[in-house]
């Protein structure tokens, strides 16, 4: 039944027990938890982009802020590439995962697991890197707008990964027997790929 | 019972308040009459609303109380009473919403003959500079800002030469003239209200803001700021003294222009210069 | 850790042994209601305090020498923030929430008791965060609760050097911990209904709270961007909210920065924000009535429908509260439109309470008493809201005292009397035990009177012209002297109510050692949570097997039956009510 036809159920109407036991067609708990979180997390960084959109003075109307002049983009170094790269392969590894877990292959599924959560780390690393990089040629965080979104949108970012990398090292320290929750995991860090790539995008061309 | 009472006698004590309260919209001194229209009608259909579904909490609370033998009625849905409901009630919303925008309309319809005056606000003081004889507001900011300069005029701007300069907090302006009051800040948030002009608007720091109107009654009114900006907010007191087109123009010719001003700065600082060199080549010029 | 799996369970239960794990780690959620519920109210005084001090200095203006311009401020700071979010907010969703949606859906728990657990101390930490900005050097922000800049960050406005930057942490820890409250109930309305528990089949007050949580994980990520791009503004220098200015004669290194995007992100929160403590209330309300005038909420349908519309509408109404900000007028057409069609669905709700009392068996008990008091409130408070919507007619009355008028009598008087009608209406469920009904009869006479005089005559000091966050009004040439007369009365009426509220915290306490046992469903409520086989439910709430319901949440007065009431659990057709039933 979709979700317009259950809110127009007149369920005075029909009293009585459902035929299919809503255990048997609800997805787990932790996942639909998990898609939740998507929502709030686009929220935050869709907020983001539009507070960067005004400040970069796009939007017409909201008076002269942005077209003050003082908006100067920040270059792209090789090193946000290869960033790039590796949380590709991150996510990468995390459809092997899968893959050999749909397999019932633990051992290969738990290497998979283990590789993408090292990728993951090995992206923020790079990411610090990328950081101290800016800083040494002069890109400091207040000095321009354009600067201090950069910052605010990569720390906010950052964070989500060393939250994806908390739970995966959880996982990891597990006692063997319990089951790796890899399909959340490779789903959160898509996500986090993807919010990349927007913010990548995002960066590149304006 | 007790409560279907008190609900019956709480109306009829706001409806009295409302009728003997002292505490009311202050005499019009602007042609923002409109507002006060809107205002009005939204009151007069809240007011029927207020009394009706009021009355009806009333009277279910009496007829319905329980009591041995009473029993509940069973009624899941009425969509027909319903859906009329919401028609009625979108009816009643259109009817407060259509005068509200027209008078918004008008609001942001600034007309084209109407003269600027800035008014300047900082914490906790209001000052006001006048277009003078071009007509023309000359270019400031917050950059040009300095102890010889409080209102941020630059001073390669000619436009600016002319400009008056009121720094008292008293403003004037003639009477039946429309005005556009074109806002800055140097600092922080601010608003400037006349509760007898009903118009206001923020000051935003880095932009320019404003509203218009058109004075209506000659006499003296408070300006207050709408909008807190610190503890000397409701200290930052200014007064809007409205009067006739004779007494206006007398009154702004005998404020300095920025030109006057810039020539007294000059002046001035020529007498430092010369007092404190006693004996140098630079002395004077 | 211990668990216990009962027959019907899905997944094993959190089963601790210790008194600690019991009843101060603990992972129940009814432990953890009660915890957000007593912080949620010891804060809460803490802001009416707050808001005495601020009464005895309007009404009494030369009198008070330890109150001045820079700590009346930050009482209005302090007072606002914590009574919109970190009381209401916090009772509601994280109190209530907490406590009626796993028993009012036939769950054991939260689908995620450890998360939930952990969002209950992390509230804590916020709250103490908060609290502590009383101790740094500079006090509390003075800036008023919707902080903003530049002024937050300046000289010129109290705690513009620490106190800020404790409430901007303070508000983050909140974020945080709301996400995961939030994460919880979402979820487990979705994912832990009981066999038969259809969406709706749902009473309306897990409805109110259920959509209310969705609106606050979306508007609070506004709120966590706005305060750490202040912060970085006020600790690093950058310039998201600051242009250039000269602050008390000094240049700053700020510039092209935007305030009215503050606001906008601010807003974007904020006014999803009053509906996220404003849906929990008619959720509520909803079943107050239906109780106890033993009839099923009229329009259920469209009552949920409603509460659906109006929380997706709320995403869309901010810029009402920025009409008058210097932001783009045109902007006011929009949200002048946006604003007042959201009174429709609101209207309707209305329409539909009463139309519940119509016709209904009133049995006028204490809960309902304030279900009553909310009604005329509300109606009041939500009238006043048009005015301010209608953006031409908002021009005069910004930043007046109608505006506090309004907003008091929607946000601080209506909920508060529903959670009033509330506690009284659930704690023979929560302690098995009844309070006492005289003194609760005169708790309610008092409060309602007494809030309707503090706020009425508000409205009419904004229509005037009298300014808000004004430490004093001084001399005006338009403010009769009859406006400091109402500030006095309008004094004594907040004196008088907050007194009155030591007889309600009396009888809570007294009524838990010495309240006569109540019966297990004193109302005959149809509702799961009267269904338990324990009061107060015990661990695991059902017992070995969870109940299936087979009707809907408001089986009241149905023709044919004897009893006035189905409840949920009652399997149609014959049947004797299960065991552990109340009258």
């Amino acid at each position: 039944m979709s979700l317009f036809s259950r809110l127009g159920e007149k369920s005075w109407e029909t009293p009585g027990v459902p035929a299919e036991d809503p255990a048997s067609y609800r997805p787990e708990a932790a996942r639909v938890g998990l898609i939740v979180y998507f929502l709030v997390a686009t929220f935050l960084f869709l907020l983001v982009t539009s507070a960067y959109f005004m400040r970069m003075g796009v939007e017409a109307g909201h008076g002269s802020h942005g077209s003050t002049g003082d908006w100067h983009p920040m270059p792209e170094p090789p090193l946000i590439w290869i960033n790039t790269a590796v949380l590709m392969m991150a996510s990468l590894a995390w459809e092997a995962a899968r893959a050999m877990g749909r397999r019932g292959m633990a051992a290969p599924m738990r290497t998979a697991f283990l590789s993408a959560g090292l990728f993951g780390l090995l992206f923020l690393a790079g990411q610090l890197l990328l950081w101290r990089d800016y800083a040494a040629a002069g890109y400091f965080l207040a000095a321009n707008p354009a600067n201090s979104f950069f910052y605010l949108l990569t720390a906010l970012h950052g964070l989500h990964i060393a939250g994806g990398l908390f739970f995966w090292l959880r996982a990891l320290l597990r006692p063997r027997g319990a089951p790796l929750p890899v399909e959340l995991c490779a789903a959160y860090w898509h996500f986090l790929l993807l919010v990349w790539l927007a913010m990548l995008a995002l960066l590149v061309s304006t | 019972m007790a409560v279907a009472a008190a609900i019956a006698l709480l109306v009829v004590a706001s409806i009295l308040f409302h009728l003997l309260s002292p505490w009311w919209m202050t005499p019009i001194a602007s042609n923002w009459g409109s507002i006060d229209n809107a205002l009005i009608i939204t009151l007069y259909i809240c007011a029927i609303a207020f009394v009706g579904l009021n009355l009806f909490l009333a009277l279910a609370l009496m007829k319905y109380r329980a009591r041995p033998g009473h029993k509940a009625h069973y009624e899941p849905e009425n969509s027909r009473l319903e859906k009329r409901l919401t028609l009625w009630t979108g009816i009643g919303i259109a009817a407060m919403l259509a005068p509200g925008l027209i008078a918004w309309h008008e609001y942001v319809t600034v007309p084209e003959d109407a003269a600027v005056i800035e008014a300047t606000g900082q914490q906790w003081q209001w000052s006001y500079r006048f277009p003078g004889a071009d007509g023309v507001l000359g270019s400031a900011a917050v950059s040009h800002i300095s102890a010889d300069n409080p209102f941020g005029l630059n001073p390669a701007d000619p436009f600016g030469r002319d400009d008056i300069l009121v720094e008292t907090s008293e403003l004037h302006m003639p009477i039946g003239k429309p005005v556009k009051m074109v806002l800055r800040s140097k600092d922080v948030l601010h608003d400037f209200y006349v509760p007898q002009f009903r118009a206001k608007m923020d000051l935003v720091p880095g932009i320019v803001t404003y509203f218009w109107m058109t004075p209506t009654r000659i006499g003296t009114y408070d300006i207050l700021c709408a909008e807190l900006c610190g503890v000397g907010h409701h200290m930052m007191r200014g007064s809007v003294v409205v009067e006739d087109q004779q007494s206006f123009d007398d009154w702004l010719s005998g404020q300095m222009t920025y030109g006057q001003y810039l020539a007294q700065n000059h002046a001035a600082a020529r007498t430092r210069l010369a007092s404190a060199d006693v004996a140098g080549p630079n002395g004077g010029q | 850790m211990a668990t216990v799996t009962l027959a019907d369970d899905l997944k094993p239960l959190h089963h601790p042994r210790t008194w600690i794990g019991k009843y101060v780690w603990s992972q129940d959620h009814k432990v953890i209601a009660i915890q957000y519920a007593t912080t949620a109210i010891a804060v809460g005084l803490l802001a009416l305090v707050l808001s005495g001090l601020m009464r005895l200095q309007l009404a009494y203006p030369d009198t008070f020498d330890f109150i001045q311009p820079d700590n009346y401020l930050q009482y209005v700071t302090i007072h606002g923030m914590i009574m919109v979010i970190y009381l209401l907010t916090a009772l509601l969703l994280g109190g209530f929430g907490n406590y009626l949606i796993p028993l009012m859906i036939g769950a054991r728990d939260m689908v995620f008791p450890f998360v939930n657990m952990l969002s209950y101390w992390v509230y804590l930490l916020a709250v103490m965060v908060l609290v502590a900005s009383f101790f740094v050097p500079g006090g509390p922000t003075g800036s008023g609760w919707t902080l903003y800049p530049p002024q937050t960050i300046l000289e010129g406005t109290p705690g513009a050097d620490l106190g800020i930057i404790m409430m901007l942490v303070s508000l983050a820890i909140f974020v945080v911990a709301f996400t995961m409250g939030g994460l919880n109930y979402v979820t487990t309305v979705l994912q832990a209904r009981t066999k038969g528990m259809t969406l709706m089949r749902m009473p309306c007050s897990v409805w109110g709270i259920f959509v209310a949580s969705i609106m606050g994980l979306l508007a609070f990520p506004a709120l966590f961007v706005a305060c750490i791009m202040m912060a970085l503004d006020r600790i690093a220098g950058t310039s998201f909210f600051m242009p250039e200015l000269v602050s008390m004669g000094n240049r700053t290194g700020y510039q092209g920065g935007s305030p009215i995007l503050f606001q906008h992100l601010f807003w974007f929160f904020g006014h999803p924000e009053v509906y996220i403590v404003a849906l929990p209330a008619f959720g509520i309300v909803s079943d107050l009535v239906a109780v106890h005038a033993r009839k099923n909420i009229f329009g259920y349908r469209m009552m949920v429908w409603a509460i659906v519309i109006i929380g997706a509408l709320s995403f869309f109404v901010w810029a009402h509260h920025m009409y008058v900000s210097g932001m783009n007028p045109y902007f006011g057409f929009f949200f002048a439109t946006s604003t007042l069609i959201i009174a429709v669905p609101t209207a309707i709700k209305v329409y539909n309470w009463l139309l519940t009392l119509w016709k209904g068996n009133i049995h006028l008990r204490v809960p309902m008493l304030f279900a009553i008091g909310f009604l005329f409130t509300f109606i009041h408070g939500g009238l006043s809201g048009l005015f301010l919507g209608n953006v031409s007619v908002d021009v005069p009355l910004s930043d007046t005292f109608f505006v506090i008028g309004h907003f008091h009598m929607v946000m601080g008087v209506s909920p508060i009397l529903v959670i009033f009608g509330a506690i009284y209406h659930w704690y023979p469920k929560i302690t098995g035990r009844m309070w006492n009904d005289t003194v609760a009869k005169l708790h309610f006479w008092i409060t309602f009177i007494g809030v309707y005089a503090i706020f009425l005559p508000m409205h009419y000091l904004g229509i005037l012209g009298v300014p808000r966050r004004y430490y004093a009004l001084g001399e005006t040439g338009f403010i009769p002297p009859s406006a400091h007369l109402a500030n006095e009365m309008i004094t004594i009426a907040a004196l008088t109510v907050a007194a009155a509220q030591l007889l309600f915290f009396w009888n809570m306490i007294w009524s838990l050692f010495r309240g006569t046992r109540a019966d297990p469903n004193p109302w005959g409520a149809t509702t799961l949570e009267w269904q338990t086989p324990d009061t107060p439910p015990a661990h695991g709430n059902w017992g070995p097997k969870l109940p299936v319901v087979y009707r809907w949440a408001y089986d009241y007065s149905v023709p044919g039956h004897a009893r006035d009431f189905i409840p949920q659990n009652a399997p149609p057709a014959s049947a004797p009510p299960p065991k552990g039933e109340g009258a």
